[in-house]
């Protein structure tokens, strides 16, 4: 059966470290790094990306318009 | 599948539309300004418009937002935008105009400009981003403050008593004969993105059929003005702004 599966890829620099993406994301993919970017935010980075099904949600909250996402089909 | 694998153009299903530029918002983190601006542009793009259409910042944190908002834009002077609007609407009738207002922008200093603009019925928009505070400034106390609620010019809640009541813009323009669609919105979560970015296509789409004034509200958050981290913010927000601001059409187009 195909199943959909996704990945997102975030801008880090562009990351203020907000935290609204990770609760928008229904399958828990995103955390927040113990490391900060040149800005001094601890980014956002999808920690379990084998998770995400590149349902959008993450994207469109995200105030800085930092994630892009995609996604793709796959044979299991 | 490899994450790798799947990140590919042919993949692509969701990025920052080009109407927005690639500098750095302004704006503190987690506030919705971000994503009101985005969602804006988002139905320009989808509507094929962002070559036709001219948008009037305001005064305020979002005084900026020509340098994010990736099409021609004019700034006014604080609270002047619809007049500024219906200048540039009278003379280009043809181009779609809009305006993007802060609360103490659109509800205080502007609040004679935004009335008669919606009352003759201007064939603008207007977006109004109502955080019930004056952010740039330093979060002093605005028209649209809750009753109880602190800001740095009542530290102790406004006192309705003393400073009067909020006032509701949205219900009060919806009553105007020259508006046709009035709506008021959030952007904090995904399902409040998906009906705001609806309510400002339909309120373009209706500045296309010259249906009058369409003018839509997103209940905002302004983390650094109520002094919480934005998570936070949009819980207070949801717990104490939408009772008194609900979500939702208040007029539409019979
Ligand atoms: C004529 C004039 N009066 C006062 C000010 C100071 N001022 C700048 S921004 C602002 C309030 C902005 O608040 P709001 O419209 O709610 O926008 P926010 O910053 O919350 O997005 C004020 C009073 C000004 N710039 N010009
Ligand atoms: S696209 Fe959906 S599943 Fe993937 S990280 Fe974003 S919110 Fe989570
Ligand atoms: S919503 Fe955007 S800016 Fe905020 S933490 Fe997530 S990726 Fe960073
Ligand atoms: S002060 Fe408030 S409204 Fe202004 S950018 Fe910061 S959070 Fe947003």
């Amino acid at each position: 059966m195909a199943k959909v599966k996704g990945a997102i890829v975030i801008d880090y620099e562009k990351c203020k470290g907000c935290v609204i993406c990770v609760a928008a994301c229904p399958t828990s993919v995103i955390e927040m790094a113990k490391e900060v970017n040149s800005k001094g935010y601890n980014y956002a980075y999808p920690a379990n990306i084998e998770e995400c099904t590149g349902c959008n949600n993450c994207a469109i909250v995200c105030p800085d318009g930092v994630i892009t996402v995609y996604r793709a089909k796959v044979e299991a | 599948m490899l994450a790798k694998d799947i990140i590919k153009p042919e993949n692509l299903v969701y990025q920052k539309t080009k109407l927005m530029t690639d500098n750095v918002l302004s704006y503190c983190p987690g506030c919705g300004h971000g994503t009101a601006h985005r969602i804006t542009m988002e139905v320009l793009e989808e509507m094929g418009i962002g070559d036709e259409t001219i948008g009037v910042a305001p005064v305020g944190c979002s005084v900026l937002a020509y340098e994010f908002m990736n099409i021609d834009m004019q700034q006014a002077a604080h609270g002047r935008a619809p007049a500024v609007a219906t200048g540039i609407k009278r003379c280009y009738p043809e181009k779609f105009v809009f305006t993007y207002q802060g609360d103490g922008d659109l509800a205080a200093i502007g609040t004679a400009e935004t009335i008669h603009a919606c009352n003759r019925g201007e064939n603008i928009t207007i977006i109004f981003v109502n955080n019930g505070i004056y952010g740039m400034t330093g979060g002093q106390m605005a028209p649209t403050t809750l009753p109880g609620m602190r800001s740095s010019t009542s530290p102790y809640g406004r006192d309705v008593n003393l400073m009067g009541n909020p006032l509701k813009m949205t219900e009060l323009v919806a009553q105007l004969p020259g508006t046709s669609f009035v709506s008021r919105q959030a952007v904090h979560t995904p399902k409040h993105v998906r009906k705001a970015k609806k309510a400002i296509r339909q309120a373009f789409e209706l500045q296309k059929q010259k249906k009058g004034t369409t003018f839509v509200e997103i209940v905002s958050n302004c983390n650094s003005g109520w002094k919480m981290t934005p998570v936070q913010a949009n819980q207070w927000m949801e717990e104490n702004m939408f009772p008194f601001y609900p979500l939702g059409d208040i007029k539409v187009p019979e």
